[in-house]
């Protein structure tokens, strides 16, 4: 995939997250995404740069700005050296939290989402690629 | 070598441009005998002339640079307005195109008179080539001007499918016709939502007498909209519902119970008004 | 830090989320509020987040159990001014934030606390009359 523009950034600490989220809204912008759109891949960026924030111990965003010739779009990769998760799937599933909060990080982050990718192992860390897409619903 | 050819053409334009003119208009006239619906009597002999003065003009500068000299740029500039008029009119590309290629047969008889043997057939090929490239040119802006007819009626069809209106101050209506993909009614429901805080109407009526077919995707956007309202304080209430429709979302297992829904428009609309407070009372009381 | 200033508008508060908060930030205002509304004996809060352009779900969260928290020291909590587009991402979220009032402005959400407190008065003034 043809990446236009690539930036990598830490995230250790929920005040990080806050910046993430601002990068991710100034690159949605940049790409054309209207209102709906930036807010729904800001919105699922927060939610992924927290997780690894509050159970990954922090770890790398990778902003990625894509054009394939026919589309634009925005892809962020999450990555963290924490526990990692030993149940992919049920991870995913509305309502299930390790920790205090809703549950709905991962799966939430997954329908806001165009593309979705995990990658875990429990010892080494968790991987989240999401994309999204201009124009795609 | 170049100039010389054109002035060749440029003197027999000079000496024949009337006869040049009626020969053009009466093949031109022929071609176009079953639209002469589309044009104004007198345009077409109108765009003719000014077509010919423009081309003398040109080809007595000299210049052969057709596409992006000076010199030629009145007659690009015409043929750009005449390709455009006609692509908006309703004529076919070879209606156009026919324009400038009729020109050929009374120019080369004129040329005939004019010259013979290989300065002829010089003379003939030559204002081939410069009448082919000018017939490229009015089809490619024929084209251009398709396509902004193309591009503007899809933003018409874009607005003329987020039809919000107000009933009443703080009630809108959204009434959808037609069938809905899942694209179009997300526009759609974005723009109703938007419309609610435009207008701080506390009640919205989607009105859905008008869709023939509902479909999951369709069925979930229009609950997701209902949702999405009332996280912003305003209520909706889905109206117009047909039986089939009323089978699909029941069978899709599409949670409904929270959502309000009524047989028709009217429904909704006193549901509305008696959600404000307000009430219909007749003015006179009628005479039993 | 950052605190979100905390208005006192007769038995009402008015909080207006006007920065992106982060985690830390929004858990001290929860708790400002709470605080606030036993010290003013509030009877109501809007939370107006009109200028929020994200709403996530720890936000989201955050203004769920205010209400509840509000609800149990007897204030009706209202959020008022939630865009469209935080909204559709909150549904596609899955976040319903349930027990939340919500309303259109300021103004409406004004009026949704003034009715709740009538009702709430004429329930109690029932309760006394059946006595």
């Amino acid at each position: 995939m043809p990446q236009t523009k690539s930036e990598t950034v830490p995230v250790r600490s929920t005040s990080e997250v806050v910046m993430v989220r601002h990068m991710v809204r100034r690159w949605a912008v940049e790409i054309g995404f209207s209102i709906v759109e930036q807010t729904k891949i800001v919105t699922a960026a927060s939610e992924l740069a927290r997780n690894m924030v509050d159970y990954g111990g922090g770890g790398v965003v990778v902003l990625e700005a894509l054009d394939d010739g026919i589309r634009r779009g925005l892809r962020l990769t999450f990555e963290d050296k924490g526990p990692g998760i030993a149940d992919v799937e049920q991870a995913l599933r509305d309502g299930y939290t390790s920790g205090g909060g809703m549950g709905l990080g991962l799966g939430g982050a997954r329908r806001l989402s165009n593309e979705f990718e995990i990658r875990s192992k429990p010892g080494e860390g968790t991987r989240v690629m999401i994309a999204r897409w201009k124009g795609a619903s | 070598m170049a100039e010389s050819r054109n002035d060749a053409l440029l003197q027999v334009l000079r000496d024949n441009e009337q006869e040049i003119l009626r020969g053009w208009l009466q093949l031109q006239e022929r071609d176009l005998s079953l639209r002469n619906n589309l044009l104004r009597s007198g345009e077409l002999e109108q765009q003719s002339r000014d077509f010919l003065a423009a081309l003398r003009g040109a080809l007595s500068a000299g210049d052969t640079d057709i596409l992006t000299s000076e010199a030629w740029a009145p007659v690009r500039e015409l043929m750009t307005s005449i390709a455009r008029s006609r692509a908006r009119q309703g004529f076919t590309p070879t209606e156009t195109a026919t324009f400038v290629f009729s020109l050929k047969q009374p120019l080369f008889t004129a040329l005939r008179a004019h010259a013979s043997g290989d300065d002829l057939a010089e003379q003939i090929w030559s204002s081939t080539l410069l009448l082919d490239s000018l017939g490229l040119l009015v089809t490619e802006t024929y084209q251009k001007g398709r396509e902004e007819v193309i591009a503007r009626q899809q933003q018409e069809l874009l607005e003329l499918s987020t039809p919000v209106v107000q009933l009443w101050a703080g009630v809108l209506a959204l009434p959808l016709i037609g069938t809905l993909d899942s694209a179009r009614t997300q526009v759609v429901m974005e723009s109703l939502l938007q419309a609610i805080v435009d207008t701080g109407s506390a009640i919205a009526i989607i009105d859905i007498t008008g869709v023939p077919v509902v479909d999951t995707l369709v069925a979930q956007h229009l609950l997701k909209t209902v949702a999405a309202a009332r996280l912003m304080g305003a209520d909706c209430i889905i109206s117009g519902i047909r039986p089939q429709i009323a089978q699909t979302i029941v069978h899709l297992g599409v949670e409904i119970n929270d959502v309000i829904t009524k047989a028709t428009l009217a429904d909704a609309f006193s549901i509305a008004l008696q959600r404000l407070g307000l009430a219909v009372v007749r003015r006179t009381a009628k005479a039993v | 830090m950052e605190r979100i200033p905390i208005l006192k508008m007769g038995r009402y508060l008015l909080v207006s989320i006007q920065v992106d908060m982060d985690d830390r930030t929004a858990l001290a205002l929860q708790d400002d509020l709470t605080a606030q509304i036993v010290k003013h004996r509030a009877k109501g809060v809007l939370v107006d987040i009109s200028s929020l352009d994200v709403v996530d779900s720890f936000i989201g969260r955050m203004l769920a159990n205010t209400a509840a928290m509000a609800r149990v020291l007897d204030a009706e909590t209202v959020v008022v001014g939630m865009q469209p587009s935080v909204a559709i991402t909150l549904v596609e979220l899955g976040l319903s934030l349930k027990g939340v009032r919500s309303a259109l402005n300021i103004e409406r959400g004004m009026e949704l606390l003034q009715s709740v407190a009538r009702d709430t008065e004429a329930e109690t003034a029932d309760a006394a009359d059946e006595e």
